[in-house]
């Protein structure tokens, strides 16, 4: 079995974050930040630990301004409901999967979780999903207060010029906010050095954790007192008042957490910072380069990207000429074992960018747990499909 | 021998009580979580049990840090 559906969720979870994860359950157990008893505080020193490990890893300041939930997808949720206003203006790009396209559109219309009536303008990315910051900054108006962008692409890997838009959105005043579901833990994240406002991250992708964990990274210049908290309710604190806390964590962070959870996203954040996010790319642009290059030799097959293993995550998008994705991704997995997703990855924007709307494409996603021999299997599986049709 | 005199430091929820352990720790201060004594109010029910010497060193270690604390009591 070769396991290339690292874009959706990573496989296999570094060493310690199941054993982390069981040890919670049968050693510890407790509700963090309610009780004071002795498994409650170690409960809450392992969420409290796994704060300060998201800040190591992202070069975050304040452990106690990570918002911790259940995916990145819940996280841009609330970045966007929580902070926009009516009037005001945003600034996307035509790459954005769902989690940040649904609630855009839904605030364009007025209707979702916020108070609805935003301007929204979706800058077009060129055909292999390459952002230019100049037009982001042509897109800038009076009321435009937020630029919100993937960081890389699900689709085609493309990594998005976020460090530039970051230095104008500080010329310009604006926030900016970043989906870094793809990048997080595989490519290098500095919210001071990147000047990102927000940042969404999750947990389940390269960061090593298990699903069911996530969160927000709420910068400085976003004062939480303008961000509603999308759910409200008990936090373990000022617990003699009926009303929200204002401060964070808690102001964003209502009922039990996923602690278990967050004990094995410890673990791999704590994986990752040992092995280091530098060398972890190395690994995995080795296997795209080789990944690219062969996919490219292959009569009928088609890449899409920029083609350079430089300018993307380890996610490759390619199609075989008279064979439908969803016909290829069965043969794969049925014929050899090989495990990707295919279609439009919730991701209808950048396909339609990319020039694959409707049809989407078959998506191979590389982490640096897979290995050079698996690629070399799944160039000949795919060469092996394209003799099949005429 | 003298006994050693503890101090708690109270703090408006159980994440800033682990922040402010974390700064202390890092500052060489000794520390233990503990419920809030019975005879004092807090927002949250875990405080940071000090040493009544480290008091000064404490706050001050805090202070730097921007740590918001709801107070500090000597525990008789």
């Amino acid at each position: 079995m070769i396991y290339f559906d690292n874009a959706a969720t990573s496989w296999p979870k570094p060493q310690g974050v199941a054993e982390a994860m069981l040890h919670f359950m049968n050693d510890v157990g407790a509700n963090p930040g309610r009780a004071a008893h002795r498994r409650a505080i170690d409960a809450g020193r392992i969420v409290y630990g796994a704060r300060e490990a998201v800040c190591e890893l992202f070069h975050a300041p304040d452990p106690l301004r990570v918002v911790f939930g259940k995916n990145v997808t819940e996280a841009l949720n609330l970045a966007l409901c929580g902070l926009l206003r009516p009037g005001d203006h945003v600034i996307t790009s035509s790459m954005e999967h769902n989690a940040m396209m649904r609630p855009l559109r839904a605030l364009e219309r007025g209707t979702g979780l916020g108070s609805g009536g935003i301007e929204l303008t979706v800058v077009r990315c060129s055909r292999d999903g390459r952002l230019d910051p100049a037009d982001v900054a042509a897109a800038v108006r009076p009321n435009t207060r937020l630029v919100a962008l993937t960081h890389a692409s699900n689709v085609v890997g493309t990594v998005l010029p976020v460090t530039e838009v970051g230095a104008l959105c500080r010329e310009r005043d604006l926030l900016l906010l970043v989906d870094a579901a793809q990048t997080g833990g595989a490519f290098p994240v500095d919210v001071q050095a990147d000047r990102i406002d927000l940042l969404g991250f999750t947990g389940h992708k390269s960061l090593g954790g298990p699903m069911g964990t996530g969160g927000l990274i709420v910068g400085e210049r976003v004062d939480e007192l303008q961000l509603d908290p999308l759910v409200r309710g008990g936090t373990g604190s000022r617990s003699e008042d009926e009303e929200q806390p204002d401060f964070l964590p808690d102001r964003c962070e209502s009922g039990t957490p996923n602690a278990v959870g967050l004990a094995g996203l410890l673990a791999g954040v704590r994986c990752v910072l040992g092995k280091g996010v530098g060398a972890i790319r190395v690994h995995e642009v080795a296997l795209a380069q080789r990944l690219i290059a062969g996919l490219r030799d292959i009569p009928g097959v088609t890449v899409y990207g920029t083609g350079d293993a430089e300018l993307q995550t380890a996610t490759v998008s390619f199609n075989i000429t008279g064979m439908a994705p969803s016909d290829v991704g069965l043969r794969l997995d049925d014929d050899d074992g090989i495990l990707c997703r295919v279609g439009l990855h919730c991701a209808p924007a950048a396909h339609r960018t990319i020039g694959t709307f409707p049809g989407g494409t078959v998506r191979f996603g590389l982490s640096s747990f897979n290995t050079a021999a698996e690629v070399e299997v799944a160039l000949a599986a795919v060469q092996k499909l394209t003799r099949e049709v005429e | 021998m003298m006994p050693r005199g503890y101090a708690v430091v109270l703090m408006y929820s159980t994440s800033y009580a682990l922040r402010a352990e974390s700064i202390l720790h890092r500052a060489g201060i000794e520390t233990k979580l503990v419920p809030v004594p019975r005879h004092l109010s807090s927002n949250c029910g875990v405080c940071v049990r000090i040493v009544q010497a480290d008091r000064e060193a404490a706050l001050s270690v805090l202070d730097r840090a921007r740590m918001e604390i709801e107070g500090i009591y000597d525990l008789e």
